[in-house]
């Protein structure tokens, strides 16, 4: 289980965390979602043990970071954003030699590592010098150093970022794979992201925490999943009819509007409950309806929105 | 001491599976083979201790080189590549980390002053060498070795450029061997002081004639001891940055 109770970070004169308290039960799979500059990178290196904090404190297991913090340090798996490799080293020596410096034993690291590198998706890649591998591979070199040492805690800053869409799928489901396992601290600027992997959401804004709670929790406080693009092709007006009846739908508006034959842009807000369920549906109306779907996307602005919303609901509350 | 020993281990490594440390190893040893060839043997009749004293002279300057080129990318190259993080965050604590990078590196300028060995070897074979004199010089040189490793770790520890490691430290080193001109000019006490921190005159003189002074083994282990320390408190602070 892990406990934060006041933490906050100074550098210099700058705040970068402020007073942030949560905790995350053992095996859950928490994500810290924020605008760049929110303060995740920070919040997630202090509860690495990389960094001390100015004030407040960080328990993992019941044992405090900054008190003890080679102990706690033992059973944490970190994953910067930019994956920590020696590049000239082979995977199964560099993961072994981690798996070492953590504390194993020789005989217990070259019993977990085939395990690993299964679960990792690096099983055929264990003799292969590391920079020889793709950015993908790289991450999942990564993930697989955040987690040789079995550790109870496993912290991934960024995991998806920098990958194509076929590896953020793969990396999505191997790190759903981690929870239950492991308590697992994610971040990204990615709301459907952090909404498909995790339990808990924690949002950051200007390094404090703005709303924490599961994804529905999040959604009853400010009455919106969100809003999403999609490109169709056909008579938009008809379009949007088909899917304005549907209960996920609050809100359709054309956003943009081609031309005959072209593709025309439907701006739908969700009720935003069960958002990629609610995504299918409307995709599945649109399809069903005879209309071409050749986009969809959240609009760009939506993180924007959400903290907007919540900062609205904080004041609303104050 | 695991901890240490497997990132000695580590580093040794990236010194033989890169290409720097096979390259630095190379370029010492043949400058050593070029100064011992035309300087210590040089063209006249000398006597063989006379060669040996020469041969440690430059060795010393050498060994200075080696030990700032093969320290710079200790701590450097990890902030620039952002794997300190790993040893960051690992249970090893920062007195580990300062002493398994530098002994890293000592243990390479060993192997390199291993290497140098022929040279004096070639002397006892053409003439005639006391075995005591070719040990007092290269414990000296392990000395210096030890303590201009221990600098060029700290040097490495202030930066993410190997390049600003690698002239701190090449300053760093040349000051401790000029020493004795500032000790001329200064001042009592200070001038005391100052000559007692030259690595050459005060105390590599001594190994270098076949003397060995337990005041100078205590210099070289405190200097190194000290570049250690401040090397772990620079660790230690980075936390808190």
């Amino acid at each position: 289980m892990i406990e934060v109770d006041g933490l906050t970070k100074y550098y210099g004169d700058i705040r970068a965390v402020s007073d942030l308290s949560f905790s995350i039960e053992r095996g859950q799979i928490a994500g810290f979602l924020g605008l760049n500059g929110a303060g995740k990178s920070t919040a997630l290196k202090i509860l690495a043990g990389f960094l001390l904090p100015t004030a407040g404190s960080v328990r993992v297991d019941g044992v405090d970071v900054v008190a003890e913090p080679e102990k706690v340090r033992r059973s944490i798996g970190f994953l910067p954003e930019e994956p920590p490799l020696y590049k000239e080293m082979t995977v199964r020596a560099f993961l072994t030699y981690l798996g070492k410096l953590r504390g194993m034993g020789g005989a217990e690291v070259s019993a977990r590592l085939p395990s690993v590198l299964e679960r990792t998706g690096l099983s055929q890649h264990g003799d292969r010098v590391i920079e020889t591998l793709s950015l993908g591979y790289r991450k999942r070199v990564g993930i697989a150093q955040a987690i040789i040492h079995d550790p109870s805690l496993v912290i991934l800053d960024e995991p998806v970022s920098g990958l194509d869409p076929l590896q953020r799928v793969e990396m999505r489901k191997l790190v759903r794979g981690l929870g239950g396992d492991h308590t697992v601290l994610i971040s990204s600027h990615n709301l459907l992201e952090v909404e498909e992997t995790c339990d808990l959401l924690l949002m950051l804004g200007d390094g404090r925490l703005v709303a924490q709670g599961s994804e529905a929790d999040i959604h009853s406080r400010i009455g919106t999943g969100g809003s999403y693009e999609f490109d169709v092709r056909g008579d938009v007006a008809a379009a949007a009819d088909s899917v304005r009846g549907l209960d996920a739908v609050t809100e359709v508006s054309v956003t943009r509007a081609g031309g005959e034959g072209e593709v025309h842009e439907l701006t739908v807000v969700l009720a935003g409950q069960d958002r990629s369920g609610e995504v299918e549906q409307i995709v599945g109306a649109l399809v069903g309806s005879g209309f071409g779907v050749s986009r969809v996307e959240a609009a760009s602005n939506e993180l924007e929105d959400l903290f907007l919303k919540l900062a609205g609901s904080q004041e609303a509350e104050g | 001491m695991r901890a240490i020993a497997l990132i000695v281990g580590r580093e040794l490594g990236a010194y033989f599976r890169g290409w720097s440390g096979w390259v630095i190893a190379a370029g010492i040893l043949m400058l050593q083979g070029v100064l011992f060839n035309v300087f210590a043997l040089g063209d006249s009749e000398k006597l063989s201790s006379k060669v040996l004293q020469d041969f440690f002279y430059f060795s010393m300057g050498m060994t200075l080189v080696a030990s700032v080129l093969l320290s710079m990318r200790l701590i450097a190259e990890e902030r620039h590549d952002g794997t300190m993080v790993l040893l960051l965050t690992s249970p090893a604590s920062d007195w580990q980390i300062a002493i398994g990078k530098w002994m890293s590196a000592w243990i390479f300028v060993l192997l390199i002053l291993l290497a140098s060995l022929y040279m004096p070897l070639m002397v006892a074979v053409n003439g005639s060498v006391h075995p005591g004199h070719v040990f007092s010089g290269y414990l000296g040189l392990t000395l210096v070795g030890a303590a201009a490793t221990a600098l060029g770790t700290f040097t490495s520890s202030l930066t993410s450029s190997q390049v600003v490691s690698v002239v701190l430290g090449g300053i760093l080193a040349a000051l401790t061997c000029v020493m004795w001109l500032f000790s001329k000019v200064a001042s009592p006490p200070l001038d005391e002081l100052l000559a007692y921190l030259d690595f050459y005159y005060r105390h590599f003189q001594d190994f270098r004639e076949g003397t060995i002074h337990t005041r100078s083994i205590v210099f070289y282990s405190s200097v190194t001891f000290f570049f250690l320390l401040l090397t772990q408190k620079v660790l230690g602070a980075r936390r808190w940055r």
